[in-house]
């Protein structure tokens, strides 16, 4: 079964303004895999900091904002878990701007938040950043359109048939009903992309806690070429 | 069983967090096989598309190689990689994947190269193509240097043929 097929946005949907102009017109070529497509780069040999998934850590200061801990596991969809997985985020700051010198969205930037963080999975599949909370920010997709608070996330899986680009977001935000990019994605699936809120996930005293599950197509269901 | 988690766009802003120094090398530049290859990304009308991520993927009996390199102003995008070895009916080809605001999902599609017409002629996904004008999108360019150019063309006029993973 390719659940995927069913859960990804199409490539054209033109309430998201900058899809109209970039979404290919013609079918997709029916792609029987080949030798490679169930191989993929393997991360686990990355030396990483551990200051590369603390993103409250990298500068000289704190960066201003509600500190919070985002982790989750990476599994198949099989279920089995990712290990040495490489998850790569990035995000807006507080107020709703990125650290990029094509964002000119008039909200402060912030000297101690660059806004970038990696990892490797565990043995279980976990990965765990701190960051703080992304604020939202208009985007001129539409008349006073925001988009929702939310964190970048990217994950590689078992294959080259199994990379993820993806956004994760907030619960009971008001902006995610308003969003075309969040409502790209098909009603079923769509609440796949809120994290939960998990007081197991805080840190007493000091973060909040969300929890985010990643899965990832298998390489196992991909049909293969004659 | 889980439910695979859905794609979104990668936005305008992953520079930071994706794109090290270095990474665009699939090949030690200069080493034997080497090949430079670049290209530009356009969109619809034509225009460059100045904020797209390729990452490459190559694989033979040598090793494997990932590669990863943004577009620039001029959507332009450079790698150093090498030729793979072909594995029987398939040709020698690269992996890519396109990633860019605007593109809710990455798209796939294959480099082949242009001096293995032979080897090319044979390869089960270029066959699948019945258009030949169509077929050759996915087959790079030599230079006059022997460097590589490959155009991807996101939609309209010239549209790159991208393929279903």
């Amino acid at each position: 079964m390719r659940d995927d097929r069913e859960v990804h946005p199409p490539h054209r949907y033109p309430d998201y303004r900058s899809t109209r102009l970039r979404a290919p017109q013609r079918p997709l070529v029916p792609w029987p895999h080949g030798p490679n497509e169930a191989t993929g780069p393997d991360f686990r040999a990355l030396r990483l900091g551990e200051l590369e998934a603390d993103l409250t850590r990298q500068c000289a200061g704190a960066p201003l904002g509600e500190r919070i801990v985002i982790t989750g596991r990476v599994v198949d969809d099989g279920g089995r878990p990712l290990a040495g997985q490489l998850v790569e985020i990035w995000q807006a700051n507080a107020a709703g701007r990125y650290a990029h010198p094509v964002d000119q969205h008039d909200a402060p930037l912030d000297p101690n938040f660059a806004g970038a963080g990696r990892c490797l999975t565990d043995r279980d599949g976990v990965y765990r950043f701190v960051t703080i909370k992304p604020g939202a920010y208009p985007w001129q997709n539409h008349a006073n359109a925001w988009r929702p608070a939310h964190v970048h996330f990217s994950l590689f899986g078992a294959a080259f048939a199994s990379r993820l680009v993806t956004q994760m977001y907030f619960p009971g935000d008001p902006l995610l009903e308003l969003d075309p990019i969040y409502r790209s994605v098909p009603a079923h699936a769509r609440e796949r992309l809120v994290a939960r809120f998990d007081l197991e996930a805080t840190r007493p005293e000091w973060a909040l806690g969300y929890r985010f599950d990643v899965v990832l197509r298998g390489a196992a269901a991909t049909p293969r070429e004659a | 069983m889980p439910r695979v988690t859905p794609a979104q766009t990668i936005g305008p802003f992953f520079s930071g967090a994706l794109c090290r120094k270095g990474e665009e090398r699939l090949a030690e530049p200069g080493s034997a096989g080497a090949l430079e290859l670049s290209g530009r990304v356009r969109d619809g009308e034509g225009q460059p598309v100045s904020d797209a991520l390729l990452e490459l993927w190559l694989r033979d009996a040598r090793g494997s190689a990932f590669g990863r390199a943004a577009t620039d102003a001029a959507g332009e995008f450079r790698f150093v990689v090498r030729k793979p070895a072909g594995i029987v009916p398939h040709a020698p080809h690269i992996l890519v994947s396109v990633f860019a605001r605007g593109l809710l999902h990455r798209l796939v599609t294959r480099i082949y190269f242009p001096d293995e017409a032979v080897a090319n002629a044979a390869d089960p996904l270029l066959r699948s193509i019945a258009d030949p004008a169509r077929q050759a999108r996915l087959v790079a360019r030599a230079e006059a240097d022997g460097a590589l150019r490959f155009d991807v063309v996101l939609q309209g006029e010239g549209e790159t043929p991208f393929l279903d993973v």
